[in-house]
Parts: structure tokens; C-alpha cells; sequence
């Protein structure tokens, strides 16, 4: 990266005389200007992703247990065997996927209706929006707290409502229902910005054509809006995927992963934290790295989704 | 999805309708946290939404541990270097990608993407172990240094977009006035750049003020620890008894900045959210 | 202040496209001059060159005898207004036009002294505290210009200053900016695509077709002798009327009649090598009422007969419009002109003729006038090179 952008590869003309380009000052004062206006935020990325990355696959081909550091050695692939033929990783990485698949499903529907809202209401749109931003800008284990009391048997109204018998959380799938109403509510409104950004660029002239050449209000929304909105809604939906699959905060305050409830990023975290074992929790670290990116690719390369501000704005 | 928003009394009710269960929506599971945190010993299980008695008693029993106070300052000291940091290194890359020509630029931008979309709990492990031989684990520096390099994607799309809406002919001005490029850029770019800065600022605020994962994984003690993790290891003024109403208070401090923020700067934060993320 | 010297200046961008091919001009201190042309000639290119906002491909810049090409814009001392003002929007009047003094690291009395100075000649003084977004248009173009002259540049760089106000203002202020140039004295290059600033306010003009110098020299000049078919076109308003034409035995042959050479144009001629096919031009107030001419005129010129289609009526003068058919007078430099004016927008057959005729004219809508055209004024061009023929300069 640094080294990349050092280097100076003149946009030369086909026409100029072998050797070096002579840029004049200001172009070349432009790009040492910009080279010392990057390197400080590259270097603190590449330091605090690439090099730790890079070192936990390092760590996930030792064993590596602190509790028994004398038994550290080489193992090469053996972590890699030992946590993919786990029942306890696929169990974790089945949660994950299907707590990432169903909340972001709700999300996007439930965001929706929140972005159309925001976009079109005729009452008090400031508030709405105002409101709508709360779920966003709170602390997610503060909101996660607020969830876990409402279902506290005794303590919680939800509780007294819904079942006031039984505690909730500790049941499989009702605290899987829990760990996604929290989710969903949180994210949602991050979710709707996203596509409302995406419903300010579908021109009124369009559905007003399209409403005079017969079309409901329905068909309106199938046929115009959403082929309009796509790339908005790629962006959107592969950003809530990615985050999803890092839940964490949530499922931590509710049930720490009880009840097989735990996702991959609560798994690695205990392993870490409670096991101490640094090679099967860098091995699973590397595993979830691959996975998100994997995601990433599918989106990029099948959906054709471009990255915000990998467009090359920057013309001038 | 009604057409042309002819505000007719029906529409304005059906409006009013959806706008409501917007705000309950949103409002419902903060009011209930607040409640809690007012509510007396004896009633706090009673399982009411609205209090029956009100205390300050859990205010007042948190502000009297060190374990709160201490992971207040914390939380307000890390998130406020972070973003500092962040907003600083973060200003002059997007100024880079925004308004010079330099090969790289594209390789940058793919960096901060991919930033953006990183695992954070993949770093726990590496990161707990380089900090721990560098002596950064359980201090400030040490979640620094996470919050900075994730709070850094966001800033510089979220600068970046607002500095394309500058327009390019000043900076063109400021040289033509006798200005270098670093000149333009402290000068001209900065001052017009300044509400934008704020906004990213106010984002990565709350992105930092929001962690949980690292504030969990890279600190141990009261030396570092902030508020959302101290919360899930509070157990009240004694140890025998119930935290919930001290967790809620807590948690109702610490959501205040968050409401300051939503309430005055609603517009700007809706605009630096979603600026980076329109163009597909 | 400092003459400004353009030696074969190219701009090639890095796809091959070429901006400005070997633009030659020699601007003398304290000299007016205008580029113009339409756009995508390079005229901008051209300014933002000597201005340092974009690189020389090849070529020499001089300004005031010193080599400029791998200056900094600021180490130039040159001032530029731009089409958009570029105010800075959040420093007041004052602030902007301070601006490039206290870069200059100018101490503070003379700051203020020279901003002061620079108002009372815009007439600013009272809006100096104000800030740029609640000035009206044509203050702002005058904040523009402070800061241009605050700090005695050696020359002005004007890049279509006027283009962005209504079409009242951009005649008095055309007149303010010529007034304050003859002030100040000071070298002005000046872009615009528009031939009646060109004409009014330069002391010489550089018309530029495709990155190519076509003609440079005073407005009159290039009015009366323009040196090839596209400044022909280009310059007057309204644009010539071009003719396809034929030459034989000292006669020319235009759908308006067979005429005579006159001896003038004859001269011109000889030892031109002129083809048999011409295109031949004839500028709107060449044209008269032939019943307003006294004999002797009439003799001057040819007339014809011609059925009006429109007549516009402006009070001092009539333009009558009439329609020549049959084949219209082709070649690229018309095309393009045509292009730039929109006019291949409109469907057509036959080309049209625009003719100022006196007040005086009885000429009526859709009536048939004998009407006359001025033999001596009449300009002939090769269809293949564009080249005036009857071009003496």
C-alpha cells in the first residue's frame, strides 16, 4: 500500500520523448501532498487489520494454549481439523447464519416500510426521522439490557404479557426470537436510511409517467422503484449482512450464548476469554475472516454491487 | 406510497397513524430502560411499564462506585481521543481522495472498504495477544487503537462525499490567489469543509461509544474498562443485590449523548450516514 | 505587469486528445485581448495553461521574458476570474478580497489600504461586511474582480466572467470591465464564447477552432478580413449568409443573381489559383431595400427579387428572412458553426438568408421586395480548405 502509493507512475502521452516526464511543480507537489495526506490513515488500517490478521493465521497454525504455554509448537493445519470437525464451531456458524438470514430478512422488509415512511409522510417528517434514528445512535448492550429486563420473568411487561410463566430466555427458540427482535429493532432504521437515500434518487417524473401509463401503486413499487433503487439495495442489504454476522453484543446480554444460542463471534470470544486457547481462537478468527469475504465477493461479483465511494468520484 | 401528497384530513390521519407506531416503534424499549431506572427497589419487579413509585436511588447508588465513575471517564476519554484521531488522519485522506490525483487512490479506498467490513471479533485474538507483548492490553491506547482504525473507513467516506460537493473552482481560486495546495486545503477546503467534519465526528462518536466486542476482550480491570462493559459486569451497590436498576440508570446516562446528538443534529447525521452510501 | 508570450503551446492529454496545438501569440503588456471561440475549442485550456492549472504538453510560456511552464500558479502572479466568481462563501467581501494580499504575507495596514481601495473602484464599500451568498449577481462578479486587482498582478485571466448574468447586466458590466482595464493598464487575456463581448472589449481577438489558432487581430480586422470560413461565420452578428457559388470569366454566379466582379475583388483573385466552385459570403447589412437606393449605389451592387418570410422590425433597422433554394453551401467549418448555434436542431430545406434593411423599408411579411446586395462586399471562400480568397491581409 505505502509502497504503491510512492511510487509515481506519470499518465504519460504517447508522444513523450524517452525518460522521465517532467511534471511541473504543482503536479508533483499534488501528489506528495497527497501521499503524506494517506500514509497516516493507511498505516493505522494496515497496522490494526492486516499485520494482526496476517499474525492469527500465523497463531492458528500453532498449538498455542496460554494456560500451557511450554506446549506451544508448529501443528500446521491440525486447529483448522480440530475446530471444522467440531460440533460446537458448526453449531455457532449455523446460528450465525441463520440469525444474519432472518434478521436481515425482517429487516429489509420492516426498513422498507420505515424508509417509504420517512420519505413520504405529510405529518411531522423531521420527528419521524428524529425518532427514527434513536434505535441507530443507542448503545446496542444498553438497548440489549432493555430487552433482557422486558423479558425477565416478573420483572419484564413483555414477560407478564406473552408468557408469564416461563422464562424466555432460556428456552432455545423463544430466546432466539428475543436475540432477533433486538437485532432487528437496532438495525432497522440504519437499514431504512439506506434505502431512503435510494428512494430520493427515484425522480417523481418516473412514477408519475409510469402511474399515467396505468400502473398501481404496487406495480408501481415492483416495477419502477426497486429496479430504480437496486444498486441502493444491494449496498444496504450486503452491509447488514456483514455486520449481521458479526453479532455479538446482543447475544452476549441476553444469553451469553446459552442454549446454543452463541454465533461465531461469541464462540471466538469465549474460546479466547474463558478457553485461553489462542490457536483454536485465531484458527476460528481466520475462518470467520474467509467467510465475510467470501460474502463480500458473491455480492461484488454476482450482484454487481458497487461499493460506495468506489465509484471514481474524484474527477475533476 | 400515495402519489402526490395532496394533504387531505384523511391522508394527515393515516399519516398521523403510521408516524405513531414509528415513534412507539423506536421509543418504546428506551422508555422502558428509563422507567426501570426510576423505578424503587420494592417496585422494580412489579413488572410495570410505567413506575408506580419514583427514585433517584439508582442515580445516586451508581455516581457513589468508583466502578461507574471510573468507566464513565473512559468511555468519554477513549471515545473522545478516538474520535479526534480519527477525524484528523481521516480529514486529510478523504481530502486526498476527494481533490488530488495520485495512483493508489483506489487501492486506499478499497483498504477502507474492506476496513469497514471486517470482522472486528477476528482482531480479538491477534489483538489481544500483540497487545499484551506490546503492554497496550487493559489501557487506553489500547482501545484506542481499534476504535481509530474502525471509526477511519467511515470518516473518510463520509468526508470524502462531502468534500466532493466543494466546489473544485475555489481550491483553483486559492492558487490562483497565491496559495499552495496546503494552503488551499487549511485556508479554504477546511473552513467549508467544517460542518461535514462535525457530522463525521458526531458518527464516529457514536460508533466508538457503541463498542462492546474490544471494550469486552482487550481490557480487564477498571484501568480501561468502559461503560458498556463495565455494565454487564455490574452487580449493584453490594454484591447480593439486584443490578437491574443501577444497570438502567447507567444505561440511561449513557444514552443521553446519543439523544443530544439525535435530537440537534438529526438532519446532518441523516445526510453523513447516508452520503457515502447513495452512489451504487 | 508584463507581456505574455504563447510559443507553440500544446496541451495533449494522456488519451491523445489534443486541447491546443501550437498556439502562438504574442500578448504586449498592458494589451486586451479576447479568445474566443466554441467550446471545446481550447480557449479555456488555453487560460488555464498561463494561469498553471494545467500542464504544458509542449511549447514554451513566457511571461515577462521568464519561462512559466513548471511554475506554480502562485508563483505566477497572475489573478484570475472565473465563470462561477469562486467566492470563498464563508469569508465576508472584505475577507475575500484580503485573500491573496495576507497569502502574500502583505501587513495588515496595506491590507487594508489596498481592499479599500479596490472597493471605492468597484463601488463595494458598503458591502464589504457582507458575505458572498447575500450579494446579487453583479456584486459578486465585481467582489470576483477585487480580488483579482487588489494585488497589482501582472496580467488578468478571464474566464467567461459575464456568462452567469442576465443579458441587461452583462452590457454594463462589459462596459465597467473594459473602463477598469483601460485604468489599470494591466495585461487581460479574456475567454468567452460570446463574438459581441470578442468584439467590443478586446483589442485583439484570437479565434480558436479545435485547439487551432484560425485568425488572431483586432475586431475590426477580423470583421472586415476574416482569413477563412469559420471566422467569417463566427464573427457578426447576425452570421454571414454563405452561398454556394461558381466563378467564370470575371462573373460570379450565386442563387441571387449573376454579378460582376468588381475590380477590387478581381485583384484579390489573381494569382490566388481560385477554383471554379467558391462559396461565397455576404453579411447581413450588405443587403439593402433596392427602392431606398439612389442610381449610382444600385449600380454598386446586384439586385433580386425575393418573397420575405419573416420580418423583425427593431425600431433602428428591419431584418428581413427570406429562403434561397436549392443546394446549401457545405463544408465542415459550417457545419460546426451551424452546431454550435443549435441550428442543426431545426429541420430545413433550402438555406436561409438574413438581410438588415433600413427603417425605412416598405418590405412586408410574405410580400416579394426587389432587394439589393453590395457587389464590393461580397467574400468568396474555398469550399475544400475554407481559405478566403478575397482575403488582402
Amino acid at each position: 500500500m505505502t509502497a504503491e502509493v510512492g511510487t509515481t507512475a506519470p499518465a504519460a502521452g504517447t508522444e513523450q520523448p524517452p525518460g522521465k516526464r517532467a511534471l511541473s511543480e504543482g503536479k508533483r507537489a499534488e501528489r506528495k501532498l497527497a501521499f503524506w495526506l494517506c500514509a497516516p490513515a493507511a498505516i493505522v488500517m494496515l497496522a490494526v487489520t492486516a499485520w494482526p490478521i496476517i499474525y492469527s493465521i500465523w497463531l492458528s497454525l500453532q498449538r498455542y494454549d496460554l494456560r500451557f504455554p511450554a506446549e506451544t509448537e508448529f501443528v500446521g493445519l491440525e486447529n483448522y481439523i480440530t475446530v471444522l470437525s467440531s460440533p460446537y464451531w458448526w453449531t455457532s456458524f449455523g446460528v450465525t447464519v441463520f440469525l444474519t438470514a432472518i434478521s436481515v430478512a425482517i429487516e429489509f422488509v420492516l426498513g422498507f416500510a420505515l424508509a417509504l415512511i420517512m420519505h413520504r409522510t405529510i405529518v411531522a417528517r423531521g420527528l419521524i426521522r428524529t425518532v427514527a434514528l434513536i434505535p441507530y445512535g443507542i448503545v446496542t448492550v444498553v438497548a440489549a439490557f432493555s430487552w433482557r429486563y422486558a423479558f425477565t420473568p416478573d420483572t419484564g411487561y413483555l414477560a407478564q404479557l406473552i408468557a408469564p410463566d416461563s422464562a424466555l430466555l432460556t428456552e432455545r427458540l423463544p430466546a432466539f426470537s428475543i436475540i432477533i427482535v433486538a437485532e432487528v429493532w437496532k438495525t432497522t432504521p440504519f437499514m431504512a436510511l439506506l434505502l431512503m437515500a435510494g428512494l430520493a434518487l427515484v425522480p417523481d417524473d418516473l412514477l408519475k409517467a409510469a402511474s399515467v401509463d396505468g400502473a398501481g401503486p404496487w406495480k408501481r413499487f415492483i416495477k419502477v422503484i426497486v429496479p430504480v433503487m437496486k444498486p441502493a439495495i444491494l449496498v444496504a442489504v450486503l452491509f447488514r449482512m456483514l455486520d449481521a454476522f458479526r453479532i455479538f453484543d446482543n447475544i452476549f446480554v441476553l444469553t451469553q450464548g446459552a442454549q446454543q444460542t452463541g454465533s461465531v463471534s461469541v464462540s471466538t470470544y469465549n474460546n479466547l476469554i474463558k478457553g485461553l486457547n489462542l490457536g483454536i481462537g485465531s484458527t476460528m478468527s481466520v475462518l470467520i475472516f474467509i467467510t465475510v469475504a467470501i460474502i463480500a465477493f458473491i455480492f461484488v461479483k454476482g450482484f454487481g454491487t458497487a461499493a460506495p465511494g468506489s465509484d471514481d468520484g474524484g474527477k475533476r | 406510497m400515495t402519489m402526490i401528497g395532496t394533504a387531505t384530513p384523511r391522508r394527515k390521519v393515516q399519516w398521523s397513524l403510521l408516524d405513531l407506531a414509528v415513534v412507539i416503534y423506536a421509543l418504546v424499549p428506551v422508555l422502558w430502560i428509563v422507567s426501570l431506572s426510576f423505578k424503587t427497589k420494592e417496585t422494580l419487579n412489579d413488572g410495570n411499564f410505567i413506575p408506580r413509585s419514583w427514585t433517584l436511588q439508582s442515580y445516586i447508588d451508581i455516581f457513589q462506585t468508583t466502578e461507574f465513575l471510573r468507566a464513565l471517564v473512559n468511555s468519554i476519554g477513549i471515545a473522545l481521543i478516538s474520535t479526534l484521531i480519527a477525524v484528523v488522519i481521516g480529514t486529510m485522506a478523504a481530502y486526498a481522495v476527494a481533490r488530488l490525483e495520485f495512483p493508489g487512490k483506489r487501492l486506499l479506498i478499497g483498504v477502507s472498504l474492506l476496513v469497514a467490513m471486517f470482522p472486528q471479533v477476528s482482531l480479538v485474538s491477534p489483538l489481544f495477544e500483540i497487545e499484551r507483548a506490546l503492554g497496550l492490553f487493559d489501557t487506553w491506547p489500547g482501545l484506542i487503537l481499534p476504535y481509530v482504525t474502525f471509526g477511519l473507513p467511515l470518516a473518510i467516506y463520509t468526508l470524502s462525499a462531502f468534500f466532493k460537493e466543494i466546489p473544485w473552482e475555489l481550491e483553483k481560486a486559492a492558487k490562483m490567489d497565491g496559495a499552495t495546495p496546503a494552503q488551499a486545503f487549511r485556508r479554504v477546503i477546511a473552513p467549508l469543509a467544517a460542518p461535514g467534519v462535525f457530522t463525521t465526528a458526531i458518527l464516529v462518536f457514536i460508533l466508538t461509544w457503541n463498542d462492546f466486542l474490544f471494550a469486552i476482550s482487550l481490557t480487564s480491570t477498571e484501568a480501561s474498562r468502559t461503560v458498556p462493559a463495565a455494565l454487564s459486569f455490574f452487580t449493584g451497590a453490594s454484591q447480593f443485590e439486584d443490578p437491574t436498576g443501577t444497570i438502567s440508570a447507567a444505561a440511561v446516562v449513557i444514552t443521553i449523548p446519543i439523544i443530544v446528538f439525535v435530537l440537534f443534529f438529526q438532519r446532518r447525521i441523516v445526510a453523513g450516514l447516508t452520503s457515502g452510501a447513495v452512489k451504487g | 505587469m508584463a507581456e505574455i508570450v504563447l510559443d507553440k503551446v500544446t496541451k495533449r492529454y494522456p488519451d491523445g486528445a489534443l486541447a491546443a496545438s501550437e498556439v502562438d501569440i504574442d500578448i504586449a503588456d498592458g494589451e486586451f485581448i479576447i479568445l474566443v471561440g466554441p467550446s471545446g475549442c481550447g480557449k479555456s485550456t488555453t487560460l488555464n495553461m498561463i494561469a498553471g492549472l494545467e500542464d504544458i504538453s509542449s511549447g514554451e510560456l513566457r511571461i515577462g521574458g521568464a519561462r512559466m511552464n513548471e511554475k506554480a500558479p502562485k508563483d505566477r502572479d497572475i489573478a484570475m476570474v472565473f465563470q462561477s466568481y469562486a467566492l470563498y462563501p464563508h469569508m465576508s467581501v472584505r475577507e475575500n478580497m484580503a485573500f491573496p494580499l495576507r497569502l502574500a504575507k502583505v501587513d495588515d495596514r496595506e491590507v487594508r489600504e489596498k481592499v479599500d481601495e479596490a472597493a471605492t473602484i468597484l463601488d463595494l464599500t458598503n458591502h464589504l461586511d457582507r458575505k458572498p451568498s447575500n450579494l446579487s449577481g453583479g456584486q459578486r462578479q465585481r467582489v470576483a474582480m477585487g480580488r483579482a486587482i487588489v494585488r497589482s498582478p501582472k496580467a488578468f485571466l478571464m474566464d467567461e466572467p459575464l456568462s452567469n448574468l442576465d443579458a441587461k447586466l452583462r452590457v454594463q458590466m462589459r462596459t465597467s470591465v473594459s473602463k477598469l482595464q483601460k485604468q489599470l493598464g494591466t495585461t487581460t487575456v479574456y475567454v468567452t464564447h460570446d463574438q459581441t463581448e470578442a468584439m467590443t472589449l478586446g483589442d485583439r481577438v484570437v479565434v480558436l477552432r479545435g485547439g487551432y489558432v484560425q485568425q488572431v487581430g483586432s475586431p475590426q480586422f477580423l470583421y472586415e478580413q476574416p482569413a477563412n470560413l469559420f471566422v467569417a461565420g463566427f464573427i457578426g452578428s447576425p452570421s454571414m449568409n454563405f452561398f454556394p457559388a461558381s466563378l467564370a470569366d470575371n462573373r460570379l454566379n450565386t442563387p441571387l443573381g449573376e454579378v460582376e466582379l468588381t475590380d477590387r475583388v478581381r485583384r484579390l483573385l489573381e494569382g490566388k489559383d481560385a477554383p471554379r466552385e467558391v462559396i461565397a459570403g455576404v453579411r447581413p447589412e450588405h443587403f439593402e431595400d433596392a427602392g431606398l437606393l439612389d442610381e449610382p449605389t444600385r449600380s454598386g451592387g446586384a439586385t433580386f427579387r425575393a418573397k420575405v418570410d419573416v420580418l423583425e422590425s427593431m425600431g433602428s433597422d428591419k431584418y428581413a428572412y427570406f429562403t434561397v433554394e436549392g443546394e446549401q453551401a457545405v463544408s465542415s467549418e459550417l457545419e460546426e458553426l451551424a452546431a454550435d448555434a443549435g441550428a442543426t436542431e431545426v429541420p430545413e430545406t433550402g438555406s436561409q438568408v438574413v438581410t438588415r434593411l433600413s427603417a425605412a423599408s416598405t418590405a412586408t411579411e410574405g410580400g416579394t421586395t426587389e432587394l439589393w446586395f453590395d457587389r464590393d462586399k461580397v467574400e468568396l471562400f474555398d469550399p475544400s480548405s475554407g481559405v478566403n480568397l478575397t482575403y488582402s491581409g
